[in-house]
């Protein structure tokens, strides 16, 4: 447990807290990204380094983007007036207050049969690279049809059905 | 082997990839089917050119020129059926002629079918057509023969109902496509013995195919019950599809019903190709057709063979009897076909192999001229077909009345220069020789004096005298052909990408018959695998000279007759009879219907056929339908003792329990409030629950 | 306290977090974040347990993530167009608008 473990996570959890709590959806956005870096740098900590940059590419380059456009294209950037009513609100934070205690109990119930080692596994770009095209090329190709129907599939959705109103 | 004979396969499959591929393609793609059917046609035809200059290679090296390759399709039981393509010399010849015939008729429907809206689909079937055909013609095997023969017909159902809209379009398509059926059940019945007998279906295998010595040799020493020679049996059999698809008496009707379909398709399928397939199935098939018991020095010719003969002999005389009193331009082209088939079963019959075969090219030449200039003639004259309607257009439309004068003397057999006389010529004199019979000599030759006079009759209506294309027939001209229609009213020339097609057709129209003339029979030694030589005396020995003069004779006899009764004076009007018609009303009346035979199969073999469906139906009605309604009304007694019993017994219980199952479905429909929160609660709810349990769990 | 039992421990709140934003915010295109938030916190898990596991030379974690984060965002591509396609429908995001599934 080092210094450097606790500011990130001091920095993750704000921004995440701050992306589900601010009124401003753009707003929301921006912390998330923050949160969303956080959790990279977590996981460069942690020795994953590919990871992390994927974790970068993917969710601070494009999801986070692609949420933007989202909130732009609906025109939900101005701050909601009709609120939810408080008993929905804490309702819901009570439910997932319940869930967090319960969790942290089971971890810190197991906490003695955990495993500590501690030496830095090392893994290089090229390791995964070969892992991908051997052990795990058939998930690869799974995820690379994946990605292609996720795609074609959202141009559809996003597509304007009524193509004559253009 | 040779990569092309390893290879032969792709010559037909190319043009049924075509076809799959337009069918896929979208509806208005025109150019893309065009270009397909087109390419692949080309692609083919240089595949056959090759095949046909390695068959020539190998016979100028003096190697047998005939090879195999076989491969096993499945296994059934503890036998393989193995199927295989070959190149011999009768194939190299008839891939080359249908893949350039068909290349040229493929061109000239681009300008044909222009304004069709089906364009794509009848490409499509055009290709798949072809496809077939070529099938047909590699095919090692009779099984597989069979396959691509059936092909040929399903494609020519398609293509002659192509404009199923017009209901006559429609009616010919299933008639032909029946008729040619009954010929070929018997064919399929033919195959059935074979494999039986000889237990393979390859033509030729290293000595174990049917067609070679020791198999033949086999079914001949079998007889049946009714002492007929197996092998006898056989061939017959499979001469009756031959029979069906060459349109020989007596299943000759279909053919001139199929000039419903479009006239590229009559010239290709109806006239150059698919008919021809019947004669190259029979030269096909020729050593079992042509095999006997008689002692080998002999000369005596086989059952199944003189039943050939007088088929075709009677179908060329028959055939060109009726073409004299027939209007319509196609349909006195369709019963010439059918008389010129007729030639080839005869040409077969009497002198074998070479003789039909040589006929069966320069016809499949000339008569796809013919066809592709009456169809520049009927899209020149906006869709008429009635040759009493037309005149003068030798001046409107200069190319093609060159060309179908060509066509018409190269049919006619006129003497020297044009291809029909020698290959005419090849089978009247084998005719004068055959030892059983002078008759078909003599059909011969009165059906060809024929086809001299119904052929001018023809050209001086069409192309002779003054229009008499009245006006008023432009606006109910004919319903399926108007597709073509451009709009301008007169007559005028057809576009060059149908005009040229005829010009090369017609040369070949013309130079063809130097391949086979009496003098140097270079075609007919390719296909008997004999050395060639120029023997100018070949004129003089064996009754040539008389039977070419008196061939000669009789072609300007017919001719003249021709001339003095239609072109002497001009017709008038297209309602004035016909002038040889004139002679005898009543039987030219007669003849015009086609001696009635349609009315005569309608009288005889549908009214059986409705006859037995009648005693079927009553039988149907009254007899099983009497057992079925007896059945029925015990059940329904059962029913209705089960309908008392549920009423009164099950019903209230089984009610009761809906309301149970329906007031729980209430109660939980609450649950589904459609908010996706309230869902997402229940599910983090439920992780709590199921956490604690596990911990508990493990606790203890 | 171990190493690993922090990053669990960690992983636990965001996870709460996501599922705390998911479960109160009405904007649709909020609770789609939440639950990519509580995907990243499960992605944290497989990282930590790999780092921290008896055997990191299989790579197994890692791979599992970047299958993971692959399926992430073809989730977040495919679920924001659905909210695309839902606004031009009912021109609005908001979940309450949202009930026409109401049994």
């Amino acid at each position: 447990m080092t210094i450097s473990f606790f500011i990130i996570a001091a920095i993750t959890i704000v921004g995440t807290a701050a992306a589900m709590s601010l009124k401003n959806l753009v707003h929301c956005v921006l912390s998330l990204t923050l949160g969303l870096v956080g959790l990279a740098l977590l996981f460069l900590l942690l020795g994953a380094q590919f990871v992390g940059f994927t974790q970068i590419l993917v969710y601070v380059g494009a999801v986070a983007i692609l949420a933007v456009f989202a909130i732009m294209m609906t025109r939900s950037a101005e701050p909601m007036t009709n609120l939810p009513p408080a008993s929905f609100r804490l309702s819901g934070v009570l439910i997932a207050a319940t869930v967090f205690a319960v969790l942290a109990w089971a971890i810190s119930s197991a906490t003695r049969s955990l495993p500590s080692q501690s030496s830095q596994p090392e893994v290089s770009v090229n390791q995964i690279g070969v892992a991908l095209m051997h052990q795990f090329v058939l998930p690869l190709e799974v995820i690379g049809v994946l990605l292609t129907a996720a795609l074609v599939g959202a141009a559809i959705l996003a597509m304007d059905e009524t193509g004559a109103s253009r | 082997m040779n990569w092309i004979v390893r290879n032969l396969w792709l010559v037909p499959v190319l043009p049924v990839l075509a076809a799959g591929i337009s069918a896929l393609a979208k509806r208005k793609s025109r150019v893309l089917a065009a270009s397909l059917a087109i390419g692949s046609m080309s692609l083919s035809f240089l595949l056959s050119v090759w095949a046909f200059a390695h068959v020539l290679a190998l016979r100028n090296s003096g190697q047998p020129s005939l090879q195999v390759f076989n491969f096993r399709w499945f296994q059934f039981g503890n036998e393989w059926l193995s199927l295989g393509w070959m190149l011999d010399p009768l194939t190299a010849v008839m891939l080359v002629m249908v893949t350039f015939v068909g290349l040229l008729i493929f061109i000239y429907s681009v300008g044909y079918m222009e304004h069709d809206d089906n364009f794509m689909r009848f490409f499509c079937f055009l290709a798949l057509f072809a496809g077939a055909m070529l099938g047909v013609i590699i095919s090692n095997n009779l099984l597989l023969l069979f396959m691509c023969w059936e092909i040929v017909g399903l494609t020519s159902y398609l293509l002659i109902g192509f404009w199923f809209s017009n209901p006559k379009a429609a009616a010919a398509g299933k008639k032909a496509f029946i008729v040619t059926r009954i010929g070929d059940v018997l064919f399929f019945l033919g195959i059935v013995w074979l494999y039986a007998q000889s237990g393979t279906l390859l033509f030729y295998d290293n000595g174990a195919g049917f067609l070679e010595h020791s198999a033949i040799s086999h079914l001949l020493t079998q007889t049946t019950t009714t002492g007929i020679c197996v092998a006898t049996g056989i061939a017959l059999l499979i001469f009756c599809g031959a029979v069906g698809k060459s349109g020989q008496f007596p299943l000759h009707v279909w053919l001139p019903d199929a000039m419903e379909g479009p006239t590229p398709v009559s010239a290709l399928i109806h006239a150059a190709t698919m008919v021809a397939a019947g004669v190259f199935l029979v030269a096909r098939v020729y050593p079992l057709m042509s095999a006997h018991t008689g002692l080998a020095d002999v000369i005596t010719t086989s059952t199944a063979l003189q039943a050939v003969t007088w088929v075709g002999s009677f179908t060329a005389l028959f055939g060109a009897v009726i073409a004299v009193a027939q209007y319509d331009i196609k349909r006195i082209l369709a019963y010439s076909t059918v008389s010129q088939l007729g030639y080839m079963m005869m040409g077969l019959g009497v002198g074998g192999v070479s003789v039909g075969m040589f006929h069966l090219i320069t016809h499949a030449f000339f008569k796809s001229l013919l066809f592709l200039g009456a169809g520049s003639v009927i899209h020149g004259c906006s869709g008429e077909q009635d040759i009493r309607k037309m005149g003068g257009l030798g001046k409107l439309m200069p190319v093609t009345f060159v060309t179908y004068a060509i066509g018409m003397l190269a049919l006619c057999g006129f003497p020297l220069f044009f291809s029909g006389f020698w290959s005419k010529d090849e089978i009247l004199h084998a005719a004068h020789t055959w030892n059983i019979s002078q008759a078909p000599f003599y059909m011969g030759a009165f059906a060809a004096l024929l086809t001299a006079f119904y052929m001018s009759r023809q050209v001086f209506y069409v192309f002779a005298g003054t229009s008499r294309l009245a006006e008023e027939h432009h606006d109910h001209a004919h319903a399926a052909d108007t597709s073509s229609h451009h709009g301008s009213g007169s007559p005028h020339e057809s576009p060059a990408v149908m005009t040229v097609p005829l010009m090369i057709l017609s040369a070949f129209a013309l130079l063809l018959g130097f391949l086979g003339t009496p003098a140097w029979p270079w075609f007919q030694s390719f296909l008997e695998d004999a050395p060639v030589s120029v023997n100018f005396g070949a004129f003089l020995t064996g009754g040539m000279l008389p039977v070419m003069l008196s061939s000669s004779v009789i072609v300007l006899l017919g001719l003249t007759l021709g001339w003095w009764f239609f072109g002497r004076k001009p017709i008038e009007s297209a309602d004035a009879p016909d002038n040889f018609g004139k002679l005898s009303p009543s039987i030219f009346t007669a003849l015009g219907n086609a001696l009635y035979f349609d009315a005569i199969y309608g009288a005889t073999f549908v009214k059986l056929t409705t006859l037995l469906s009648r005693i079927s139906d009553w039988l149907d009605r009254w007899v099983w339908n009497g057992a079925v309604q007896t059945v029925t009304y015990t059940v329904l007694g059962f029913a209705h003792l089960d309908n008392f019993l549920d009423t009164n017994v099950v019903n209230s219980g089984f009610d009761e329990g809906c309301d149970t199952v329906s007031r729980s479905g209430k109660l939980l429909s609450m649950l589904q409030a459609g908010r996706i929160q309230g869902y997402l609660k229940i599910v983090a709810g439920a992780l709590v629950v199921f956490t604690i349990f596990l911990l508990w769990k493990a606790k203890i | 306290m171990s190493p690993l039992s922090g990053y669990l421990l960690l992983s636990a709140l965001l996870f709460s977090i996501g599922l705390a934003g998911a479960l109160t915010r009405r904007n649709a295109i909020l609770v789609l974040i939440g639950i990519e938030l509580m995907l990243n916190a499960a992605n944290l898990n497989f990282i930590a347990f790999w780092r921290y596991g008896p055997n990191p030379a299989a790579l197994t974690g890692v791979m599992f993530t970047i299958f993971s984060i692959s399926v992430a965002a073809a989730e977040a591509a495919v679920g924001l167009s659905i909210i695309l396609a839902v606004y031009r429908h009912s021109k609005s995001i908001n979940l309450d608008a949202m009930n026409s599934m109401k049994g």
